[in-house]
């Protein structure tokens, strides 16, 4: 499948054909070019990797000669709405603009699932993890990117009582990353311990074999305990206990990786606490990489504020490193990510990322203060809580008695901790004592394999088995008849190749919209009057998702979302036409031909100059480019000033900039140039031009312009317009 | 249980360590640790491991669950899935898939048992 840049992923496409699909490779992929410097645009960078070949942006780059700059580290975002089939648009958006390790959370219940589950079954806070979907999505992402040019990682999870089950299917379809940690297990599914770790040995195994990235559950516990800063010895150690036994199992350090999040936010005082910790860690675990997870535990539905946090943390990843940088989109607070707050998600790590690059050539930790002392601390913390364990007779017997998730900065002790029965918990029971001629016929296997006489390796005994030979592999397409994907693109089908458009946030057609509202109320009834305010707008499913109070009196902010009920049709829509520029070289002809003089300045109480500079200097490629020449008033200039410069140097035209918007100022503005030069009776012979931020071409016109120019407006636009206009007028 | 910070007491014994010191302490106490669990890896097998193997034997999971289910039944775990889906074919001189579509069917359990008697 190839995509072009122009056209919709088509899904029925992608679906096409699937039973005979291979994922193009296999393994982790680090971005290329690291570890040297890079010249991007204007300036040399010290931490980023190859550009991409297609992307957007940061919104910021337009003054800074478009660049995009890709930072070093792989940036994560996690897409999973419950529909693949839509998460793979998003998947696309996200790619271009620079995720490249795309993580697919889990349908609820899917660690309980004792069995791979198969088709495309909608998911509930995730996607339901089965062949057909894993390999769909991978089909998408080889085509991805094909498209932005760097391979992309896909990643879920190999947890619950499947397992092994899951390693192997993830092997044979491309899957290059995974969360993989028995204790995870063990701790918040109330999964058999024993179990757990049997299972893990040959799940490991697998994604060894597989080049399968792996990422622990370590950071859950923050996420878990009631004081997060205290849990930080118990966080070094569940890293060592699953970094210790994935290596012995067999996974190279370099494809283990650590999930670490700083665990405290504002309005604590987080850097100087989070700090010791991410030394203390990146000096335990120097051989395995580190998966820098962003801040959850105390984020609210204020996307502002979760957006600070997420920078103090890649301030923090900066300051020490980060292999993986992961993302967490603002809105997870208020409901399951949407599309474009994952990519403000991607944005955030990388505007901070690019910002903070090589900051480290500057700025050193000092580790011999405070710093090196609270690292120190936090290891020998660490030390003592695996002495306990020991002391109690181990791992089985620490969980016993109720070690972990203990809020308590151990070794101190609040009683609190998360118990669980060796013999209890979901798939208790279930383990079995290998015999001494116990055989398993596969080419990757942990423990003892008692391989038959006369056989080289196991697998040789059955003719090889699917990691050698992926014909094997036997695919199953759809189970249910109605809980599958193409009902639900049935559902939506008169939006796929149609004129008919509905908004999304989510899936396709979802029709949700949100709305910034704020109302001088107390909190309480903001939020019922809100809710009013949406429905009296024709909203359905009103809901609030996000309110703050600014005074209890004076007012408060509400944010709703709810579903429009309406469809567009983009054929009704009147769009105004682009209008066709001339060529530099006309324009240049023309004005040589015949010399074009304006006054050009910002109107009113104004201050706002780089805009208007843009267009006017020759060095931004403004009209000054092309001959023409200029009366510059400056800021705050009167209209009545603009005018009658206009008149005494007998310019052809008046170019004001007007950026305040205040009580519609800038239209005002507009309205009293025009006024003026009719009152003056120069309107005929004079072109008026107006800029600005809020400035639109019809805005403009109305206002008694000829011509109107916002955002993205280079000199060659203006110039084009002006000796245009001036050709009619003649 | 609760306990008051006693870090100071117990730290005794790792005061004088130094760095390089503390960063062997720490690894080597986690491997003593998960030494335990990578035994019973080596020793033991589970529903989970079994079906695992069975898929990568060219079974579907609709097929490899039924399979692990009768072995649990015939107390045949020790021997392992694949095994006896092996033996069998080899018995009756049938593919391993053929052999253990059979077992899928509910067929041919009681010639299972005979397999390991040798």
């Amino acid at each position: 499948m190839k995509l072009n840049i122009d056209k919709k992923l088509d899904i029925n496409e992608l679906l096409k054909d699937l039973e005979n699909y291979s994922p193009k490779r296999r393994g982790w992929h680090w971005r290329e070019g690291r570890n040297k410097k890079r010249k991007v645009g204007d300036f040399e960078f010290l931490e980023t990797s190859e550009n991409l070949k297609n992307s957007v942006p940061l919104t910021g780059s337009r003054g800074i000669g478009g660049i995009d700059p890709q930072p070093d580290c792989v940036i994560t975002t996690e897409i999973a709405s419950g529909r693949f089939e839509d998460d793979i648009r998003r998947m696309r958006m996200a790619a271009y603009n620079g995720a490249d390790h795309i993580m697919v959370i889990r349908t609820a219940g899917q660690s309980h699932y004792d069995s791979l589950i198969e088709g495309t079954p909608q998911g509930i806070g995730g996607v339901t993890i089965t062949r057909k979907q894993i390999r769909a999505t991978r089909k998408a992402l080889d085509a991805i990117e094909e498209e932005v040019g760097r391979p992309i990682n896909f990643h879920s999870y190999i947890s619950g009582v499947a397992g092994p089950d899951i390693a192997a299917m993830f092997a044979e379809e491309g899957v290059n990353g995974a969360h993989q940690d028995p204790q995870y297990n063990v701790l918040y599914r109330n999964i058999n311990m024993v179990r757990s770790f049997v299972d893990a040995c040959e799940a490991k195994k697998i994604m060894a074999f597989a080049d399968i990235l792996q990422i622990d559950g370590a950071h859950n516990a923050n996420a878990t305990a009631m004081k997060a800063w205290k849990v930080t010895p118990e966080l070094l150690v569940q890293h060592a206990i699953n970094s210790a036994f994935s290596r012995k199992v067999g996974i190279k350090p370099q494809n283990i990786a650590l999930s670490t999040v700083p665990p405290t936010a504002p309005p604590a005082p987080c850097m100087r606490l989070d700090l010791p910790y991410a030394v203390a860690l990146r000096d335990l675990f120097k051989d395995y990489k580190m998966r820098a997870q962003q801040h959850t535990k105390y984020m609210e539905s204020d996307m502002r504020e979760a957006t600070v946090t997420h920078t103090l943390n890649l301030v923090m990843s900066r300051l020490t490193s980060a292999d993986i940088q992961s993302t967490i989109t603002p809105d997870e607070g208020r409901n399951v990510p949407w599309h474009y707050n994952n990519i403000a998600a991607v944005d955030t790590a990388r505007q901070a990322l690019n910002g903070l690059d090589g900051i480290r050539e500057m700025v050193t930790l000092n580790r011999d203060g405070e710093l090196g002392k609270k690292a120190r601390e936090l290891k020998e913390r660490a030390i003592l809580f695996m002495e306990e364990i020991l002391k109690i007779g181990g791992y089985f017997k620490a969980v016993e008695e109720g070690f972990f998730i203990d809020s308590g900065c151990y070794p101190e002790r609040n009683g609190d901790g998360i118990p669980r029965e060796i013999n209890g918990g979901v798939g208790a029971g279930a383990v079995f004592k290998r015999d001494k001629d116990y055989f398993a016929p596969v080419s990757v296997h942990y423990g003892k394999n008692n391989i038959p006489k006369g056989f080289k390796k196991a697998s040789d005994v059955i003719g090889g088995d699917t990691f050698e030979d992926r014909k094997k592999i036997v695919y199953i397409d759809e189970l249910d008849d109605f809980d599958n994907v193409n009902t639900r693109l049935k559902d939506v089908s008169k939006y796929q190749n149609s004129s008919l458009v509905k908004p999304e946030v989510e899936w396709a057609a979802d029709g949700i919209v949100t709305t910034s509202i704020f109302l001088p109320l107390d909190i309480r009834t903001a939020e019922f009057a809100a809710i009013k305010v949406g429905e009296k707008m024709g909203l359905e499913d009103v809901v609030v998702v996000h309110k703050r109070s600014i005074h209890p009196s004076e007012g408060t902010l509400v944010e709703i979302k709810g579903k429009v009920k309406f469809d567009i049709d983009i054929n009704e829509l009147v769009i105004p036409k682009v209008i066709p520029l001339l060529s530099e070289e006309e324009i240049r002809a023309d004005i040589a031909e015949k010399p074009l003089l304006i006054v050009a300045g910002t109107v009113g109480n104004d201050e706002h100059s780089v805009g208007l500079k843009e267009i006017l200097d020759i060095k931004h490629g403004g009209i000054e480019k092309y001959g023409v020449k200029y009366i510059y008033l400056g800021t705050s200039v009167p209209c009545e000033k603009m005018v009658d410069a206009a008149i005494e140097a007998g310019a052809a035209a008046i170019l004001i900039s007007t950026i305040i918007t205040h009580d519609d100022v800038h239209i005002k503005n507009m309205k009293k140039i025009s006024d003026l030069a009719i009152e003056k009776g120069v309107r005929d012979k004079l072109i008026l031009v107006a800029g600005g931020t809020q400035v639109t071409h019809e805005i403009a016109q109305d206002a008694g312009m000829d011509a109107g120019f916002g955002r993205g407006t280079k000199g060659i636009d203006v110039a084009s317009f002006i000796v245009k206009n001036r050709r009619t007028k003649s | 249980m609760k306990r008051e910070d006693d870090f100071e007491k117990r730290r005794k014994h790792l005061k004088k360590l130094s760095d390089e010191e503390l960063f062997d302490k720490f690894w080597g106490l986690a491997e003593e640790i998960v030494q335990p669990m990578l035994d019973l890896g080596r020793e033991n097998t589970t529903p989970a491991i079994e079906r695992s193997i069975l898929l990568r034997m060219g079974f579907s999971s609709l097929e490899a669950g039924p399979i692990v289910e009768g072995t649990i039944a015939k107390g045949l775990m020790g021997k392992g899935c694949g095994n006896i889906v092996w033996k069998l074919s080899q018995k009756k001189g049938i593919s391993v898939r053929e052999a253990g579509l059979l077992l899928v069917e509910g067929k041919e359990w009681d010639s299972v048992e005979t397999l390991f008697n040798a």
